[in-house]
C-alpha cells in the first residue's frame, strides 16, 4: 500500500496539469479524427460487410440473401478465381522480382557507377506517372495493329496480341507496373543506403567479411526501417492495382483483379451492390491478413529491440 | 427497427453510393426556371454534340424557351445512370430504346409520356413497341443506325468480290479474303463489338422471338439452339484478322479503311467515323446473310437512340413540350444535317439530302420485319456487363469449349435473373 501510494499521487498530479481548456482542445483534436475515422473508414467498411449479405440494385428494396453472394462468388462467378490468382501473381511479381531488382539498382548506383545521377533520374522518372498513364503507354507500345513492338517486328499477318492474349497480357502489364515500381523502390533504398554508417562496413571488412557478406549480414539488416516501408508499399501496390488494367481493357480477358470486379459490380449500370460488396469483403480479409501479420511482426520486433 | 431499416441505415453510410447524389442536390435551387428546360446529354463526341446543339437551337428559336444542355462523357453517363436518376436529373435525358429503357421504367424512375405520344405521327408500330413498357409510352425515338456487314466498294470491285446473301457464300467470301491477305476485320477489346455478330447469327439461326426471350432470361443458354450459334460462329473464326481481343473498334475500322481487311460486322457510325470525309462514299454494306431460310433476313439490328423524362424532372410541362417537338420530322432533319452517320426514325423526315449509304440504311430498316436493339440493350444491364462481355471474350479466346461456356452463362443467368427488378 505504502509503495503504490506515491505513484498514484504522481498520476493525479500529472492529470491536474490539464486545465479545462486543454481538455476541450485535446478532446476536439482527438475527437474529430476519431469521428472522421469512424465515418469515413469504419462506417463504409461495416456497411460493405452488411451489404455483402444482401441483394440490392441501389434503387429498390434491399433483400436479405444470407451467404448466397459468397456461394455464388466461389462457384458461379468465373472471373473470381482468376482475379484472386492474378492478385497473388501481382504480389509475387512485385515482391520477388521488381523489388529485389530495385534494390540491386540502388546498390549499383550507390557504389558510384559512372553517370549515376543520369541513371538515377531515368529510373525514377516513371514514378511520377500515374499507373493509368503507364497503362496508356503500354498500349502505345504493345498495341496489336499500331503498337511500336509489332511495327518493329513487322508481323502484320500474324501479329502477337500482347495485350489481348490472356496468357500473355498479365505478364506484359506486370512488367509495365514493375517498371514504375522498380524506380520507387530504388529511390527508397538509395536513401536507406546513404544513411548506413560507413564505419559499419569498415568494421565488417576488418573482421574479414567479403562484399557479399558485408551487404547481407551488415548493411541489409541495418536498413530495417526502409525494408519495412518497402515491404508495405509492395503489398499495398499489389492489392490496390486497378488503374493500369482498367486503362488497358477494363480489367477483362486475362487482366481480372479483385478491385476491378468490385468496381464492375457496384459502379456502372449493373449495380449489383450486394454482390460487389461480397468481393470487397474478400479483398478486405486478404488485406487484413497482411496488415495483421505485419503489425504482429512489428510489435514483436519492437519488443526485441 | 426492422432488419431492412437497419440495412438501409447501413447503406446510407456507403458514401460512394449516396454522397455524389447529395452533393449534386446541393447545387441546384428549388423550383427551377419554368422557361428553361435542361437536357442531360451523353453525346460527348464532336459530331453528335454539334448536331444536337443545332437541333436545340432550332427549338429555342421556335418556342422562345431556353434549352440548357449538360453534356457528360458517353460512357460515364451510362455507368452513372442509376445515381443520376435518383439524384437531380435533368428534365429530359438521352437514352436507348427497348429493354434498357424498360428496365428503368419498371423501377419507377421514368415519367410516362403517353399523352405526348398520342400527338405523334410517322412512327411505325415497331418503334412504338420499343418505346413502350406495360402499355404506356416513355421514350421518344430520335434516330437509329443499322448493323450490317460493311466494306469498301472499291475493294470489292478491284478483287471481284460479290456481296453474299447466304451463309455458305459468306464463308466462301471470308475464306477468299483470308487467302488474299485482307481477312475479315474483328475486334472485341471494348467488349461490345462482337455482340453484333452473336446477335445476328442468333437471329438468322433461331429467329427474332427466340432472341427476345433468350435476352429476357426465359430460354436456357444450354439449349442446343444457343450452342449452334456458337458452333456456327466458329466456322467464321479462322478467317478473322488475328488478335481481336487486343484491338479496339477504332483500329478495326481503320484497318478497313486501309484495305488491310475486307469486311466487318459493324454499326453504321463505326466505319463512318474512321474514314476520312472524302472516302465515305466508298463505304457500302450488305445485310447479314441468311442462315436458315425460315427466318431469311427478316430481322435487322438497329439500335434506336432518343429521349426520356426522369421521374424527378422538375419541369415536366417544359420537358413534354420539347419532346413533342423532338418527335417531329423537322427536328430529326435538323439533327441529321450535321450527323450523316444515322438515319431518321420518323417516316415524315426529309430523305432527299441523304447520302447513298443513309438511303440504303433507311431501306434496310423499313423492309425489316422485326427490329432488335443490341445484346446490351435487349437484356438486363447487369447480365450484359458482368456476364456476356466476359463470356463472348472467353469464346473468342477459346472457341472450342462451347459446352462449358454455355453452362457457365446459364448458371450466372439464373442468379442474376432471380434478383427482382425494383
Amino acid at each position: 500500500m505504502a509503495l503504490t501510494f506515491p505513484r498514484r499521487a504522481g498520476g493525479r498530479r500529472r492529470l491536474r496539469r490539464f486545465t479545462r481548456r486543454d481538455a476541450v482542445v485535446l478532446g476536439l483534436l482527438l475527437g474529430i479524427p476519431v469521428l472522421l475515422d469512424i465515418v469515413i473508414v469504419w462506417g463504409p467498411t461495416l456497411a460493405s460487410i452488411g451489404l455483402s449479405f444482401t441483394a440490392w440494385d441501389g434503387i429498390g428494396d434491399i433483400h436479405w440473401v444470407g451467404l448466397d453472394n459468397y456461394r455464388n462468388l466461389a462457384d458461379n462467378y468465373p472471373p473470381f478465381w482468376p482475379a484472386v490468382r492474378h492478385n497473388i501473381m501481382w504480389l509475387l511479381f512485385l515482391g520477388l522480382i521488381a523489388t529485389p531488382f530495385g534494390l540491386l539498382l540502388a546498390v549499383l548506383i550507390d557504389r558510384g557507377v559512372r553517370f549515376s545521377r543520369f541513371y538515377q533520374s531515368v529510373l525514377y522518372m516513371p514514378v511520377v506517372l500515374s499507373l493509368a498513364i503507364v497503362g496508356f503507354i503500354a498500349q502505345l507500345i504493345l498495341g496489336t495493329d499500331q503498337g511500336v513492338v509489332n511495327t518493329v517486328l513487322n508481323n502484320h499477318d500474324d501479329p502477337i496480341d500482347w495485350l489481348g492474349d490472356s496468357h500473355l497480357n498479365l505478364w506484359m502489364i506486370m512488367i509495365a507496373a514493375g517498371w514504375r515500381h522498380v524506380g520507387y523502390v530504388m529511390i527508397l533504398y538509395l536513401a536507406g543506403l546513404k544513411s548506413v554508417d560507413p564505419e559499419l562496413k569498415e568494421a565488417a571488412a576488418i573482421d574479414g567479411a567479403n562484399e557479399r557478406q558485408t551487404f547481407f549480414r551488415v548493411v541489409f539488416p541495418t536498413m530495417r526501417p526502409v525494408n519495412v516501408i518497402v515491404g508495405v508499399i509492395t503489398v499495398i501496390e499489389a492489392l490496390r492495382a486497378f488503374d493500369i488494367v482498367y486503362a488497358v481493357n477494363k480489367g477483362r480477358n486475362g487482366l481480372e483483379l479483385l478491385s476491378v470486379l468490385i468496381t464492375d459490380n457496384i459502379i456502372g449500370e449493373a449495380s449489383r451492390i450486394g454482390f460487389g460488396s461480397a468481393i470487397a469483403v474478400v479483398l478486405l480479409v486478404v488485406s487484413l491478413g497482411f496488415i495483421v501479420t505485419f503489425l504482429v511482426q512489428e510489435l514483436r520486433g519492437a519488443r526485441d529491440r | 427497427m426492422s432488419r431492412r431499416n437497419l440495412l438501409r441505415g447501413a447503406a446510407l453510410g456507403v458514401g460512394a453510393v449516396t454522397l455524389p447524389a447529395l452533393l449534386s442536390a446541393c447545387g441546384e435551387g428549388p423550383g427551377g426556371d419554368k422557361k428553361e428546360v435542361s437536357v442531360g446529354s451523353n453525346a460527348s463526341d464532336a459530331v453528335p454534340k454539334k448536331a444536337y446543339a443545332a437541333a436545340f437551337q432550332a427549338y429555342e428559336k421556335k418556342s422562345g424557351k431556353k434549352v440548357k444542355v449538360n453534356t457528360k462523357d458517353h460512357n460515364d453517363f451510362q455507368e452513372n445512370i442509376n445515381r443520376y436518376l435518383q439524384g437531380t436529373p435533368d428534365d429530359i435525358f438521352m437514352w436507348f430504346a427497348g429493354y434498357r429503357m424498360q428496365y428503368f421504367a419498371e423501377k419507377g424512375l421514368l415519367t410516362e409520356i403517353s399523352d405526348v405520344w398520342s400527338g405523334f405521327s410517322g412512327f411505325s408500330d415497331a418503334l412504338k413497341a420499343q418505346s413502350t413498357h406495360d402499355g404506356k409510352q416513355y421514350f421518344v425515338p430520335y434516330y437509329y443506325y443499322p448493323w450490317a456487314v460493311f466494306h469498301r466498294k472499291s475493294l470489292f470491285q478491284q478483287k471481284g468480290y460479290q456481296q453474299p446473301a447466304k451463309w455458305d457464300d459468306f464463308i466462301a467470301l471470308a475464306k477468299q479474303m483470308q487467302q488474299d491477305g485482307n481477312p475479315v476485320a474483328f475486334c472485341d477489346k471494348d467488349g461490345w463489338p462482337a455482340m453484333g455478330t452473336f446477335d445476328y447469327i442468333n437471329l438468322r439461326l433461331n429467329g427474332y422471338d427466340f432472341h427476345k426471350s433468350l435476352m429476357a432470361g426465359e430460354e436456357s443458354w444450354t439449349d442446343t439452339k444457343v450452342k449452334n450459334v456458337f458452333d456456327t460462329w466458329r466456322e467464321l473464326m479462322p478467317y478473322y484478322q488475328k488478335g481481336a481481343l487486343g484491338r479496339t473498334w477504332e483500329e478495326a475500322g481503320q484497318s478497313l479503311q486501309k484495305r488491310q481487311t475486307g469486311m466487318a460486322v459493324f454499326g453504321m457510325p463505326h466505319p463512318g467515323t474512321q474514314f476520312p470525309a472524302d472516302e465515305r462514299d466508298d463505304i457500302d454494306f450488305f445485310a447479314f446473310p441468311e442462315i436458315d431460310p425460315q427466318w431469311g433476313q427478316d430481322a435487322v439490328e438497329a439500335p434506336i437512340d432518343g429521349f426520356l423524362v426522369a421521374k424527378k424532372s422538375k419541369n415536366v410541362t417544359g420537358a413534354k413540350a420539347l419532346l413533342k417537338w423532338l418527335g417531329t420530322p423537322e427536328a430529326e432533319n435538323t439533327y441529321l444535317k450535321y450527323d450523316p452517320n444515322n438515319v431518321a426514325v420518323n417516316d415524315g423526315a426529309d430523305t432527299s439530302s441523304y447520302s447513298a449509304l443513309q438511303k440504303k440504311s433507311a431501306q434496310l430498316v423499313s423492309a425489316a420485319k422485326q427490329i432488335s436493339q443490341f445484346l446490351d440493350r435487349d437484356t438486363r444491364p447487369d447480365f450484359a456487363s458482368t456476364v456476356m462481355i466476359q463470356s463472348i471474350q472467353d469464346f473468342i479466346g477459346n472457341p472450342k469449349d462451347v459446352d462449358g461456356l454455355c453452362n457457365s452463362i446459364e448458371r450466372q443467368k439464373k442468379t442474376i435473373f432471380s434478383q427482382p427488378v425494383g
